[in-house]
């Protein structure tokens, strides 16, 4: 068995992910290089992927968020940047985990609208119900008979 | 700053709410993260070793499938670690292998026996239900501990 020495040890990598109408994954590329300080950035069709100490990273972090607070969103990765064993480089076809982000990245219109919403009410929001709750009735027991009743013997 | 378990645990939106909201999301990337970065032997892509069926004992019995106490290994420690839990319920994108599925379910059942709070929704579909969404994740996080004494 070969023996594994991990990169990047010690660092913190996170995914920023940016859906605005206003900034492209580009400019904020840029405007993160401006703040990074020794953080390491590799920009992505989506946004960026920072690399580095954990105190240096939350702090750019802080920095970009602040750029466009509703529409920008920062997930942990357990992965450094490049890394043969997920990047596509290497095994071809979608990075795996990119379609669960490209799942939710449809979604995230909704969520900065919420925010947005949160930001514009805040103090007089009406109590919340979560989505979902009211969707979705059990199934009748009637019904549930006719299937029963449906099934042939 | 609470710990707060996400499910789906690579959730990009529960992630990056729970983190702005000023506490902390326990996912997936954090017990991988660990993995990663610890020297051992090269067992690639997750460096998931054999012993991690063992760690997994802990959570799952011995005839459950070694891939699901493999992957317990990983969400055990952090579902323990958690003192709330945020829930998607139906989340097509947590969708993968029977193992997946399985650990998926005992992940479920594992946070409602813990008895730590739990907030459960489902992901928004249009702006109305985005605004929904993110007041209640507000209102669940704002009532968590800021400070949890030691």
């Amino acid at each position: 068995m070969a023996e594994y020495t991990p990169g990047y040890a010690g660092t913190v990598t996170k995914y920023v992910f940016i859906e605005s109408p206003s900034m492209t994954p580009g400019e904020l590329a840029l405007r993160a290089y401006e703040a990074s300080e020794g953080v390491l950035i590799k920009e992505t069709c989506f946004g960026l992927q920072v690399t580095g100490e954990a105190d240096a990273v939350d702090r750019l972090i802080k920095v970009i968020r602040s750029i466009d607070p509703d529409h920008i969103f920062v997930k942990d990765r357990g992965f450094p940047p490049g890394d043969s064993r997920r990047c596509r480089a290497n095994l071809g076809g979608a990075r795996p985990g990119y379609l669960g982000h490209e799942r939710e990245f449809r979604l995230l219109r909704y969520i900065s609208r919420g925010l947005e919403e949160l930001e514009r009410g805040e103090g007089e929001e009406p109590e919340p119900v979560p989505p979902g709750h009211e969707k979705r009735p059990k199934l009748d027991i009637k019904r549930l008979q006719d299937l029963i009743n449906l099934e042939e013997p | 700053m609470a710990k707060v378990f996400i499910y789906p645990a690579t959730s990009l939106i529960l992630s990056d709410l729970v983190a702005r909201f000023g506490h902390k999301p326990l996912g997936a990337a954090l017990g991988i993260r660990e993995r990663i970065q610890t020297a051992g032997v090269d067992s690639p892509p997750l460096q998931i070793t054999p012993e991690e069926p063992k760690r997994g004992l802990k959570y799952a019995a011995v005839e459950v499938p070694s891939g699901v106490r493999g992957r317990m290994a990983i969400y055990g420690p952090l579902i323990e670690e958690a003192e709330a839990a945020i829930i998607v319920n139906d989340a097509d994108l947590a969708f993968g292998c029977m193992g997946c599925a399985r650990t998926n379910e005992l992940i479920l059942f594992t946070l409602r026996q813990s008895g730590i709070p739990i907030l459960e929704l489902d992901y928004p579909g249009d702006e109305e239900e985005g605004v929904r969404f993110v007041a209640a994740v507000r209102k669940f996080l704002d009532g968590l501990p800021e400070e949890v004494e030691a």
